[in-house]
């Protein structure tokens, strides 16, 4: 389209990078401190940690939060945040459950009501997606703070799930729905597939998807973004709809893995989602965040848990070790931005 | 003291991953001088003064400073040895106010020990009347315009008593007016024995202030002489290291029909009843002060900002433009003033940064293409000459050109009918800036029509076919290539009723 426009110019720099070991390092990092976490409590635990069912173990119990820590890099990227997620779960997770439950048991919200499996599941990703999408309505349309829009949402949507559930857990459920949180596929747990199901999709809906180069295109620059043609509140309304629906995912595995849908389920598990994905290398800066690191974030976020549980150091004393993760994640990431 | 110079760099030499960004410098000031420091972007004049100043340390070399051998490990030593910077881009607390900002971090105390705002205020007072500046002390600093803000950034560094200042392009935002202020401030600066590093892209500066010029490229002293010795010729092929047959080339195009028609815009007070139209293949420069409200001219049309009144007829269909992307599927393109606020992604990569306003031609059904796109940015690339090591390098790694040019890909990519420019090489080195000029030709060539808005004179004078002038948010008359020069320009930006 347009012919070259300088015969005065130097021809652009083509030096081959040779092997650097600090680059390497420094793009790996993530990766490497995974495996330096695996070898430490390989050796701590004489082997235990290494077993396929503990590592099994790790894997499931870092699904749930690896599903919504894929949704809350999104926000993050986008320089925004959700703290509804925990709610979000536990509303998900009491109407789905309300409706797989075994209708003539005792403490049915809906006695004679048999549903097949697939429509809890369904209605508790609509409810997710729902309340994710009231998020990015607010976030996009009344231009309130993400920390502020779903703060509020936090606080109603749990409420919401109490009401519904008149606080008490609604237990008694189906097989077929537990199916989804304590069974398994070729001797695979089924979390551990929907968190990889979950992992995929959102790697291609980021790296080959027009919206996911919004995503990022908003992070780096939203100003710039919007000159650019990009309907920010499009977009902005699809994240946080895409992180009610895997919030809602995450509700239904949490609910089927203990067999009961609790209101007070998924508290406190919006900073272990930040955590992960923090840890995972996303930036609070914007525009940078990938998929590949907020899984290892999450797996390192599990192994911690597990190992320090398997090595008997207190519930106590393990909040304190995550709490010094979490900010020397941040630390790392405000060096690598120098 | 028995030495001549107030500032002595040797040999000094600073390293970052993969570049050498100075590569053994030498740089002497003697006092009471404006010393030029002028080159190409990215020659390393900015990371010179940075390691001046204690922002950087040098990978060896050695600085000596009235007489004394230094280490300046970070800018509180530089402060206190009275060297003070000035950067381009000002950094100040907008809610503080203005007073506030001049003694952040060194407030006068008064009694219990507790910050005594009414001195502050007198003290700030007294400078600006010391020094001719007219602003209110006690005014919020985010209520300032651009060259206020300089303004008071400069108040601030001579506020420290420095025995030598550096200016980085300090002019670039301010009005004809406020460059005469500033430039009578500089020579109080020199009667008080007070040196100034100043660097600068505009050769006009170079000759009417400075007493000593030093060129830099590519990370390496050129040569440093009295202004006195120089022209402007000589200069610019000491910058480039090339000759540079003209610096505004703008060729012969065939002007076509009417693509574009603005009728009685109205946006607030900086976009009154403007009404224009805007050919295929012509080069239309909206020239006028700071403020005469050109840039909201074409964000208006461009709808950034939702015009009151008014009608945009492209192609002779009338176009409801609401939001940018109105304005994009109607086949225009703008390329906004503001490059870090409102065009790059700093840290996505150039690629990412190339294609992101053509997304829609590039992913059919959403999604991408990543074949064609990575096929129509590298010929982007090759097209405009963007120096970069790879389309994976982030942009912010670019020279100020660079990115320029980058961005200008992202429009073309668009394949826009017309090109909306606001201040096409602000901050670009003159290399870039004549490829700029070129590729603007080029591009009229090629039956596209450019809206330029542009502070500088000679591109204005040099690149337009013709020219609208503002005032105040209203065009105050037009006038061909022919016919157009400095003077009939300034006349009608500055309001003057005559007829030009």
């Amino acid at each position: 389209m347009s012919a070259p426009p300088g015969s005065q110019i130097t021809p652009p720099d083509e030096r081959r990078q040779k092997f650097d070991a600090a680059a390497f390092a420094k793009k790996y990092l993530i990766f490497l401190i995974l495996l330096a976490f695996v070898a430490l409590l390989s050796v701590m635990t004489k082997g235990t940690f290494l077993q396929v069912e503990n590592l099994n173990n790790v894997v499931v119990q870092s699904a749930p939060i690896g599903i919504i820590a894929l949704g809350m890099m999104l926000a993050i990227i986008t320089k925004g945040i959700d703290l509804s997620v925990g709610a979000t779960v536990a509303l998900a997770a009491v109407v789905a459950s309300s409706l797989a439950q075994i209708s003539n048991g005792i403490g049915a919200m809906y006695p004679g009501l048999v549903l097949p499996v697939i429509v809890p599941v369904l209605v508790g990703l609509v409810v997710g997606a729902m309340v994710g999408f009231v998020n990015g309505f607010l976030v996009a349309k009344f231009h309130i703070a993400p920390f502020i829009a779903t703060l509020g949402m936090m606080t109603a949507a749990r409420g919401l799930a109490l009401i519904y559930t008149d606080g008490r857990p609604v237990s008694r459920l189906a097989s077929g729905f537990n199916y989804l949180g304590q069974g398994s596929l070729l001797s695979i747990p089924v979390p551990i597939w929907l968190f990889a199901i979950c992992a995929a999709i959102t790697y291609v809906i980021l790296r080959r998807t027009r919206f996911g180069r919004h995503v990022y295109a908003i992070g780096g620059n939203e100003q710039a973004a919007r000159v650019s043609g990009i309907n920010i509140s499009r977009v902005q309304i699809g994240i946080y709809t895409l992180i009610g629906l895997l919030a809602g995912l995450a509700g239904i595995i949490l609910a089927g893995r203990i067999g009961s849908g609790n209101p007070q389920l998924g508290t406190g598990i919006e900073l272990d989602a930040i955590t992960a994905a923090v840890i995972g290398g996303t930036s609070f800066n914007g525009g940078v965040g990938t998929v590949w690191g907020t899984i290892v974030g999450a797996l390192i976020l599990g192994i911690i848990n597990n190992g320090l549980d398997l090595m008997n150091v207190s519930p106590f004393m393990q909040m304190v070790v995550k709490g010094v993760i979490i900010v020397l994640a941040i630390i790392m990431d405000e060096r690598k931005n120098r | 003291m028995a030495d001549e110079f107030l500032l002595r760099m040797e040999g000094i030499s600073k390293l970052f991953p993969g570049v050498v960004a100075l590569d053994g410098v030498d740089l002497e000031v003697r006092p009471g001088t404006v010393h030029a420091l002028t080159g190409e972007n990215g020659a390393g004049k900015s990371t010179l003064m940075k390691v001046l100043i204690g922002m950087y340390q040098e990978d060896s070399g050695t600085i000596t400073f009235e007489g004394k051998q230094v280490k300046i490990p970070d800018t509180k030593t530089g402060l206190g040895l009275g060297i003070s910077m000035i950067h381009q881009e000002l950094s100040y607390v907008p809610e503080l106010t203005v007073a506030e900002n001049i003694y952040l971090g060194r407030e006068p105390r008064g009694k219990l020990g507790l910050v005594s705002h009414e001195q502050m205020s007198n003290d700030a007072k007294a400078l600006f009347e010391r020094w001719g500046i007219k602003i209110n002390p006690n005014e919020q600093m985010k209520h300032l315009s651009v060259a206020q803000a300089q303004m008071v950034e400069i108040a601030k560094a001579i506020s420290f008593d420095s025995r030598l200042i550096i200016m980085d392009e300090p002019t670039s935002a301010m009005t004809e007016h406020e460059v005469e202020h500033l430039y009578a401030m500089i020579a109080q600066l020199k009667d008080n024995g007070v040196s100034v590093i100043y660097i600068t892209h505009k050769l006009d500066e170079v000759f009417k202030i400075s007493d000593y010029v030093t060129v830099f490229r590519d990370g390496k002293l050129v040569k440093m002489l009295p202004a006195a010795e120089l022209d402007r010729n000589k200069l610019i092929n000491l910058m480039v290291g090339r000759e540079l047959t003209h610096l505004f080339p703008k060729e012969h195009a065939e002007i076509g029909e009417v693509v574009l028609e603005v009728k009685n815009l109205n946006r607030g007070e900086l976009v009154q009843d403007v009404s224009f139209e805007l050919r295929r293949g012509e080069i239309l420069g909206l020239a006028g002060l700071m403020g005469a409200g050109r840039t909201e001219v074409l964000e208006t049309v461009f709808g950034i900002m939702k015009a009151e009144s008014g009608e945009i007829v492209v192609d002779g269909k009338t176009r409801k433009i609401t939001q940018p992307k109105d304005a994009i599927a109607a086949n225009i393109g703008l390329l906004t003033e503001d490059r870090k606020q409102t065009g790059i992604m700093g840290v996505l990569s150039v690629r990412d940064n190339m294609i992101v306003a053509a997304l829609p031609k590039y992913s059919p059904k959403g999604m991408l293409q990543p074949k064609r796109i990575d096929d129509a940015c590298e010929a982007q690339r090759k097209a405009l000459a963007v120096k970069t090591p790879s389309l994976n390098q982030l942009i912010e790694n670019l020279s100020g050109g660079n990115q320029q040019k980058v961005l200008i890909s992202r429009w073309l990519l668009t394949l826009p009918e017309i090109l909306m420019i606001d201040e096409p090489t602000r901050g670009v080195d003159v290399g870039a800036k004549s490829e700029i000029h070129r590729l603007m030709s080029m591009l009229a060539q090629q039956n596209k029509a450019i809206l330029m808005v542009s502070s500088e004179m000679p591109e204005v004078l040099g690149m337009s076919d013709r020219i609208l002038v503002m005032h105040e948010g209203r065009i105050t008359g037009e006038l061909s290539r022919e016919d157009a020069t400095q003077e009939k320009i300034m006349q009608l930006a500055t309001g003057t009723t005559q007829e030009a």
